[in-house]
């Protein structure tokens, strides 16, 4: 049966809250409206008011709330609406909720999931749009995971509720509606091992979450040039299986790295120097990135020109010294 | 037209303001005055404040032998409640066992008071690791460093602990500058809507750092600010120990029996610096200082406790002795240099080290094994 990203993600959230009682879903619209994406719809209706419920619209409130209440033995699961609406927890998220269990020398410990819609590509107006990743993933003390695929959808929110860690779980809403045959539940593999969704043996194209189709994309159009492209789906930034992308690239010999966060200090920069590092050896060119810019996500009329495209992929495949 | 908005009962609005001047149980002379007007509140048994005696002259010399080993180079540096025992004893006085504390960097000495091993209590001032003791153990969350950002924690966790049937409170203390951070008004909200047993104490010692009282906020008391989530507030003169433990066990009992969260501005003065590395003379004129000598909480209650026989110059010595014990034993094992593992850096991040974090913990062992 098609299944969609968003009917996965409430699935997962399903069976964990079956699964574990002290599983709880909170934040804002999650209850009867089933949240702005209906990620949450039907579990205030199926668990009750006690298993998912909305809070007052304070997003630093619903982290700290849900960091107390996981010091006291639950298993918190809370929505930010979307990307740009979580900057008001991130104290919360920095300070306490990616230290707790440092700063306490593992006596504490706080398995929050907490649920951020990114990315752009769906015509949104201003601060609906940004790619925050990076943000978490250069925190210490959280791990950072990102679907690309309805069945990772479901199997990487079930790893991180499950999770001992707290986790920034980053849902690609441009891929929200996206649809595929799966049966659930599905277990695909656990945090931290890239997956390669292309086999290729020219170039390595190192994607997550909405850049994955696009890389995709460009793979198939690359093929008609005779360029064979392997593409490689990180699934979580932190942990980041730096193993499985130095395998590829040092077989490849060339890489690109996609994401739509703006470029400058991001995860793709932190990418590609590691796989200088590892792959110095085996490199036939420098280590590409395709990025979005480096400004303000731009309002919706110009995003075409903004998000990281196949064109702008092709391009730099291109330029990886093939003469 | 009407509209559909829910009529103000007049009663309901003033049980939730608090006492137009704050409660005072006993005044700066140790007279038992006619406590508040309403009659709410009752003034502790002799027992008990002539053991909240004992533990706020202990407290007391813990906090001088405290900043005394910042000199000494033993902590990196101390905020002194020097004035606040009132509050700080008073407030662990008033849990019970199953309670939950939510301290700031400034209750150092709450923590003591409440039986925390005061070497473990300083870990976070002397720097072997942020927090040196068991939170789980001790029912303490870490002293919170930022600003109010542990009262949403207390909320969240009183609640939780009511969703699993347990009987206890959590109380957090937050300081007058502290009452200006929004995740101060977010906690509130959150334990108003959720009916979460949770106590909030401000210390209002009157400055946050160098800023005074006047340029936090316009409001006629920071207990004003209960109100406006529905929650009942209450004003009291904070350096009165028998007001503390008084108006805190209502609160307490309050929250434990299902009537939600309270909001408590206990009144009272910071007499030292911020911390042993801030100068008050740039910002405050000795003068005002003096002025709160006269109202020291320790003063005070060993006149009101001598007055009803309750203590004598022996019972006074004996505490004074047992208060310089303590500060030797603590000064003493303070001298030793704490055993410090490098490699622990890394033990606590994530359940399990990531690659990356591995390997790291090999550099830093392989330099320690080298000597750098």
């Amino acid at each position: 049966m098609a299944v969609s990203m968003v009917q996965a993600l409430n699935a997962a959230l399903r069976d964990a809250m079956r699964a574990d009682d002290s599983v709880v879903v909170f934040g804002e619209d999650v209850g009867a409206l089933g949240g702005v994406f209906r990620v949450t719809d039907g579990l205030t209706a199926d668990f009750g008011e006690e298993r998912c419920f909305d809070t007052p619209l304070a997003e630093s409130g619903i982290v700290g709330f849900a960091t107390g209440m996981a010091m006291r033995g639950f298993r918190p699961v809370v929505e930010m609406q979307f990307d740009a609406f979580a900057y008001p927890a991130f104290e919360q998220v920095a300070s306490h909720v990616a230290k707790m269990r440092n700063r306490t020398r593992g006596s504490v410990t706080v398995p929050i999931v907490i649920r951020i819609p990114y990315g752009g590509g769906i015509g949104g107006v201003e601060h609906h749009s940004d790619s925050s990743e990076s943000h978490y993933a250069h925190i210490p003390g959280l791990k950072v995971a990102t679907p690309a695929t309805v069945d990772d959808a479901y199997s990487l929110l079930r790893e991180a509720i499950d999770d001992p860690d707290p986790v920034v779980f980053m849902e690609p809403k441009g891929l929200y509606w996206s649809k595929a045959e799966v049966a659930l539940p599905a277990r695909t593999a656990p945090f931290g091992h890239a997956l390669s969704r292309r086999e290729g043996s020219d170039v390595t194209l190192v994607a997550y979450g909405p850049t994955v189709p696009v890389a995709l994309e460009a793979a198939e159009a690359a093929a008609e040039n005779g360029k064979e492209v392997e593409v490689i789906d990180l699934r979580t930034l932190v942990p980041y299986d730096e193993a499985a992308v130095t395998k590829s690239v040092s077989t490849t010999g060339r890489c690109v790295v996609i994401s739509e966060a703006t470029g400058f200090a991001g995860i793709a920069g932190e990418i590609a120097a590691q796989v200088q590092r590892a792959c110095f050896y085996s490199l036939a060119a420098p280590v590409h990135r395709v990025t979005g810019f480096d400004i303000p996500y731009p309002p919706p009329m110009h995003e075409q020109h903004y998000l990281p495209g196949v064109d702008r992929v092709l391009d730099a495949i291109e330029q990886l010294e093939w003469d | 037209m009407e509209l559909p908005v829910d009529h103000l009962e007049q009663d309901r609005v003033a049980g939730l303001l608090p006492s137009p001047d704050p409660i005072q149980l006993i005044d700066e002379n140790g007279a038992v005055t006619s406590g508040d007007v309403a009659g709410v509140y009752e003034l502790p048994p002799v027992q008990t404040l002539a053991e909240a005696y004992r533990r706020m002259v202990v407290g007391r010399r813990f906090d001088a032998e405290a900043t005394a080993l910042t000199r000494q180079g033993r902590l990196a540096v101390y905020p002194s409640s020097k004035g606040q025992e009132a509050c700080q004893v008073g407030g662990v006085l008033a849990l019970a066992e199953q309670d939950w504390l939510f301290p700031t960097y400034r209750d150092t000495m709450s923590l003591v008071m409440r039986g925390v091993d005061p070497v473990d209590a300083l870990g976070l001032l002397r720097g072997d690791w942020h927090c040196g003791y068991d939170p789980m153990k001790e029912r303490i969350a870490p002293q919170c460093t930022p600003l109010a950002t542990h009262a949403p924690h207390a909320a969240g966790l009183a609640y939780a602990a009511r969703r699993r049937g347990e009987d206890a409170v959590a109380l957090a203390f937050i300081g007058d500058g502290g009452t200006s951070e929004g995740d101060f008004h977010e906690a509130l909200n959150f334990a108003a809507v959720f009916n979460a047993p949770a106590v909030f104490l401000v210390q209002n010692n009157r400055y946050a750092i160098s800023v005074p009282l006047s340029r936090q906020t316009a409001a006629p008391s920071l207990a004003y600010k209960g109100i406006g989530y529905g929650i009942r507030s209450e004003q009291i003169d904070g350096n009165d120990v028998a007001a503390v433990l008084a108006v805190l066990s209502e609160a307490m009992s309050h929250a434990r029996s299902g009537h939600g969260p309270m909001l408590i501005e206990a009144h009272t003065y910071r007499i030292e610096a911020h911390t042993n590395a801030d100068d008050a003379g740039r910002y405050r004129d000795p003068s005002e200082t003096a002025m709160w000598v006269p109202r020291d909480p320790i003063s005070r209650l060993e006149r009101y406790l001598t007055g009803v026989g309750a203590l004598d110059d022996q019972a006074v010595r004996r505490v004074q002795d047992e208060a310089e014990a303590f500060a030797e034993e603590l000064r003493s094992r303070m001298g030793a240099d704490p055993a410090v593992r490098p490699e622990e850096m890394f033990s606590h991040v994530l359940a399990e080290p990531t690659a990356q974090l591995r390997a790291q913990r090999e550099t830093v062992r392989e330099l320690v094994m080298r000597g750098d």
